[in-house]
């Protein structure tokens, strides 16, 4: 279980945000620049929050008050990032062992396991250069997973897609929280997306909650339009 | 037939402060890039100085540091009994210093250029910092790098004016090619002149030309096709 309680100083506005999530997908969801992904920077250890605390299970990742602050590198944190951030220089097959700090042995069966689960073995020794907006989002899936994360951030991952890929990366993405059990975060604007993926959607307006829980098409619709 | 040891003593001295040229700027280009600190503008004019400042003032300065009465040279005397002014060491200090430069703005370019998203997914796959430096941040900067590493080598091979300052134009100890050329020139030996010319335009053509030719070789994750 993860459970976040921060607040960040932005040069704009104030981010205030508090949530718990166990192994469900929870969608941080709202317009451009309202801190959805200053948040998740902050989960995973690449910014620093000014005051609170993040908490995963029974490990201290940040608290203020007795100045605890876990590099990214200590917090077993899956990030996809928008544009997948895949190293260039290496082939698909480096990229995803990239983040294998674990036996040989178990990482070979694990890599078999998400190169077939994702359909992309034929892609192994692949140039990312040379892969689809698909391909590369699966492959970032991939690599994110195959550290063994015990969170998994996803910074929208499907912005960059089009609709038909877009929709069966979704089930793809929902299937693999299934199978792995931790908590999915994903960042998105699009209302669809987040009715769809998230089984907890939190709407942020300005650094700020406004609603939770199960908001309807219609209110996340007339929230972003207001 | 000219003699070697001009083209022999320069291949060495630029090759030489090639070394320290390329471990001091990619250091300083990575501590600049992570570090901010008071004053920093200051240091970075002072690094970018021997680029603007005549070679001759560079070579002034080294004069006064390194001299047999400047605090260099008295700490060489005092504890090493050496002195390293009028020595091949003092062409390989000037190479280094004039060079210097180049090397850290190509190498501070490159590093800028590098997708900080990037190193951050480094992060978050369990890098320290160490292993993103040198798995992601100096691979993807590689190409600026390596212009950094033809141009100071250009640069030391062919630097004239601080040399003269601190090295001398001792014949077969301090002399290196630009000396040979000059001396050769002023006392109208105009074909051993020519010569000399023509030998380092071969060394810095093809050094340019076959980097040139590797980096379009191998496929560079930077968008470039070639180094210069």
């Amino acid at each position: 279980m993860l459970s976040v309680d921060i607040t960040k100083y932005l040069p704009d506005f104030t981010l205030n945000i508090q949530f718990t999530v166990e192994s469900d997908i929870l969608v941080l969801f709202g317009p451009s620049g309202c801190g959805k992904t200053t948040t998740l920077r902050s989960i995973s250890g690449l910014l620093k929050p000014d005051i609170g605390r993040i908490v995963c299970d029974d490990q201290v990742f940040f608290d203020s008050d007795t100045d605890v602050f876990v590099p990214p590198r200590d917090r077993q944190i899956g990030y996809m990032f928008q544009d997948f951030a895949l190293f260039p220089h290496m082939n698909v097959r480096k990229n995803i062992w990239y983040g294998v700090k674990y036996c040989e042995q178990e990482a070979a069966h694990m890599y078999e396991k998400l190169m077939s689960l994702l359909r992309i073995e034929h892609l192994a020794e692949r140039n990312i250069t040379q892969l689809s907006g698909g391909e590369k989002q699966r492959v970032a899936l991939a690599r994110a997973l195959m550290a063994k994360p015990q969170i998994l951030l996803l910074d929208e991952p499907l912005s960059s897609l089009d609709q038909e890929t877009r929709l069966e990366l979704q089930s793809e993405l929902r299937s693999m929280q299934a199978l792995w059990k931790i908590p999915f975060i994903l960042v998105t604007h699009d209302p669809e997306e987040a009715q769809t993926m998230g089984t907890q959607v939190l709407f942020l307006e300005k650094g700020k909650p406004v609603d939770r829980g199960s908001l309807g098409m219609m209110e996340i619709e007339q929230s972003l339009r207001a | 037939m000219p003699e070697w040891q001009p083209v022999w003593l320069s291949i060495k001295v630029a090759f030489v402060s090639l070394i320290f040229v390329v471990i001091f700027g990619v250091l300083f280009a990575h501590a600049m890039r992570k570090w901010e600190f008071g004053g920093k503008a200051a240091v970075e004019a002072i690094f970018a100085l021997p680029l603007v400042l005549p070679p001759v003032v560079t070579g002034f300065l080294l004069l006064i540091l390194i001299g047999k009465q400047g605090p260099v040279g008295r700490f060489l005397e005092e504890y090493f009994h050496t002195q390293i002014i009028f020595t091949p060491y003092a062409a390989i200090l000037a190479g280094t210093v004039v060079a210097f430069p180049l090397m850290y703005q190509s190498t501070k370019a490159a590093f800028q250029g590098v997708d900080t998203k990037l190193e951050d997914a480094a992060r978050t796959l369990g890098a320290n910092e160490r292993r993103v430096f040198w798995t992601v941040t100096l691979p993807l900067a590689w190409p600026g790098l390596l212009s950094g590493i033809v141009l100071s080598f250009a640069r030391a091979l062919g630097e004239f004016g601080a040399t003269i300052m601190v090295a001398g134009n001792i014949p077969g100890k301090t002399q290196t090619i630009p000396l040979a050329i000059y001396f050769a020139a002023e006392s109208n030996d105009m074909s051993r002149a020519g010569i000399y010319v023509l030998i380092i335009s071969l060394i810095t053509f093809s050094m340019i030309f076959w980097v040139n030719l590797w980096a379009r070789k191998k496929h560079c994750a930077a968008p470039t096709k070639g180094v210069f």
